[in-house]
């Protein structure tokens, strides 16, 4: 029973830190990205590659999928996201499944499609007993890993100078270019920042989330739900909205198999219909 | 005041005048059947995905809702057409009819789902609606097949007469005709009051509100059309191929939809076809050169069109016909000034 709970914290941490990106680009830029699992596919097969044929240390692996994916981010943000943040919702979702279409075949065809499996290094395999509670080393390393990782960014949205200049030009980018913030670049940082952990995310999930090229279409309706039924207000909504999505995926998977993922998307269906601001949302001012 | 009211009738009736362009189109089509007698197949695909994208179009193009469940009432239009066939009512008529009933039910009922929300919203929930489809699809197997798909459908010849074959010449003649039937009513509905003002709650649905056009019983009535023949466009896909697997639901076929859509332009009643003409035979030489990628290519069509920008592409034919239609005009308007 704890052990699930466990195993749920941990799919539902890292859930939060995939779609933690998007909760920026897409709650706070208002850019509908369905690329967003892309990003971690690519951190995903970047760690295989690493680890795998080259013999590169899991923990450097993680860190090289963060700084590829993230400078892959900051590289597509300047030559084509750009040019999409004022087009209309249809161009960006046309646009982004457009991406994810060419990923995926471009992953099938260098990979092949078979599933991936990064080789763990053997302190991760053990499992541990815990206060009486059995739990993976492994699922142990993602929760501290994402836990760190939501503190440090609500640090880092809500005390550094970084974080409000980004809510700045959120909030509205003329005022904000006005007052000598240079709103490109911000976007440009925030959405590197976010395409990193999403490749993180798919580094460290590749294990639990299985990894092939049909990754960013299997996981999309996770990251979105944890959006918008977390809201964008804060980063505490997503967060919880990913621990509550974790936890139930789980547990449902183990209680009631038959009905599957179905339960999920009712529940989001239901709670977008009754609160379209999403759960932990405030009332949009715009 | 009756004046204005017979004025605004004329105006209104000499836009939905039949263009020449507009004969030209379905002569075109006619005319394909019996120059590419070996091509029927091919023929057929596009004209069931013509009349999906068509639908897809009625509430995109025209009433503005972003959707990414389409599929929903294509697969179960689908689906249904399919069982009601393996269960005894082979005749593929009354199961086309059967189906575009059921898809426009499940369309009335998910209508008040879209109602709420902004694009974000929308685009989650039908995406949702369309989840669900495909899990229900999946988990209830002893009705649908599941995985392996629906088999064992036998469908009855076309008017008792003519049998479906392998070539697909009676298939190609069904669905063209079907398409061009379904076409009639879907145009005269665009042309009618009702169908303008679809177009004034696209355009601003809380002034569409004002002027006293019910927005919400607009669109729940429109979704649900669109709906019915998103389901006939299913159903004439199960009976054509004579199988219906989970494919008819799937994602991806959402996302293809919005591209033919988008490829021909969205808002006028022809670009769902055009596109699907062009997707169609795009998808068939590719798919002959890299059989297993071609979505590749497809993704980069999707990434160019949008970052070229959509009306310069496909708004190009629309741009040349509005000058034409212009001089055209400007020439009308000289003449009753004349008369006045």
């Amino acid at each position: 029973m704890l052990t699930l709970l466990l195993d749920g914290v941990a799919y539902g941490m890292l859930l939060f830190v995939l779609a933690c990106g998007l909760a920026v680009t897409l709650g706070l830029m208002n850019l509908v990205n369905l690329a967003h699992g892309a990003f971690a596919m690519v951190g995903g097969y970047v760690t295989v590659a690493l680890v795998n044929r080259m013999g590169v240390p899991f923990f450097a692996g993680l860190v090289l999928a963060f700084i590829a994916t993230a400078l892959l981010g900051a590289l597509l943000e300047r030559t084509l996201y750009v040019h999409i943040y004022a087009k209309s919702h249809l161009d960006q979702v046309l646009f982004s499944i457009g991406l994810v279409f060419m990923a995926m075949a471009a992953v099938d065809y260098t990979q092949g499609s078979q599933q991936q499996f990064v080789e763990l290094p053997a302190m991760l395999r053990t499992r541990f007993e815990m206060f009486g509670v059995s739990i993976g080393a492994y699922r142990l390393l993602i929760i501290v890993v994402c836990g760190v990782i939501a503190i440090g960014l609500q640090y880092v949205l809500t005390r550094t100078r970084f974080g409000s200049r980004l809510r700045a030009a959120v909030d509205d980018p003329r005022v904000a270019r006005g007052l000598g913030i240079n709103v490109g670049v911000v976007f440009a940082v925030a959405f590197a920042a976010g395409s990193g952990l999403a490749g993180l995310g798919g580094a460290l999930g590749a294990e639990i989330l299985g990894l092939d090229p049909g990754f960013p279409i299997k996981f999309m309706i996770y990251f979105l739900i944890v959006v918008t039924v977390g809201g964008t207000a804060s980063i505490t909504g997503p967060f919880l909205a990913s621990l509550l999505l974790g936890i139930a995926d789980v547990a449902g998977k183990y209680y009631v198999p038959a009905l599957g993922a179905f339960v999920i998307y009712t529940v989001m269906i239901v709670v977008l219909i009754w609160r379209p601001q999403g759960l932990f949302g405030r009332a949009a001012t715009r | 005041m009756s004046d204005v009211r017979a004025v605004t009738a004329a105006r209104l009736a000499r836009l939905s005048r039949w263009r020449p362009a507009e004969i030209v189109f379905w002569i075109v089509v006619a005319a394909a059947y019996f120059v590419f007698p070996d091509r029927h197949n091919l023929l057929n695909e596009i004209a069931i995905t013509g009349l999906f994208a068509l639908s897809l179009d009625l509430i995109l193009g025209y009433a503005g809702i972003l959707s990414l469940g389409h599929t929903a009432f294509f697969g179960s239009g689908a689906y249904l057409a399919g069982i009601v066939t393996k269960y005894g009512v082979t005749d593929p008529i009354l199961g086309l009819l059967l189906a575009a009933v059921a898809a426009g039910l499940l369309g009335f009922a998910t209508s008040f789902l879209v109602l709420r929300g902004a694009d974000l919203t929308r685009l989650m929930v039908t995406l949702g609606v369309g989840m669900v489809m495909y899990e229900l699809a999946n988990r209830f197997s002893g009705l649908t097949g599941g995985a392996d798909g629906l088999q064992g459908m036998d469908v009855g010849p076309l008017l008792g007469r003519f049998d479906f074959d392998l070539g697909g010449d009676v298939a190609a003649l069904y669905s063209l005709a079907a398409l061009f039937l379904v076409f009639l009513p879907i145009r005269r509905m665009i042309h009618s009051p009702f169908g303008w003002s679809l177009r004034a709650v696209k355009g601003n649905a809380l002034r569409t509100a004002a002027i006293g056009i019910p927005v919400n019983a607009r669109l729940i009535a429109i979704y649900t059309v669109a709906a019915g023949v998103a389901g006939i466009a299913g159903a004439l896909l199960a009976q054509t191929t004579q199988f219906v697997s989970l494919d008819v639901l799937a994602f991806h076929r959402s996302a293809d939809i919005l591209l033919v859509l988008v490829i021909g332009g969205t808002g006028y009643l022809y670009g769902g076809l055009i596109g699907a003409a062009v997707f169609k035979l795009m998808q068939d030489v590719l798919a002959n050169i890299t059989p297993q990628y071609w979505e590749f290519w497809i993704g980069l069509v999707l990434v160019a069109l949008v970052l070229v920008g959509r009306e310069r592409v496909t708004g190009f034919p629309a741009l040349i016909a509005s000058r034409f239609r212009g001089r055209r005009a400007g020439k009308e308007r000289l003449a009753e000034g004349a008369v006045q």
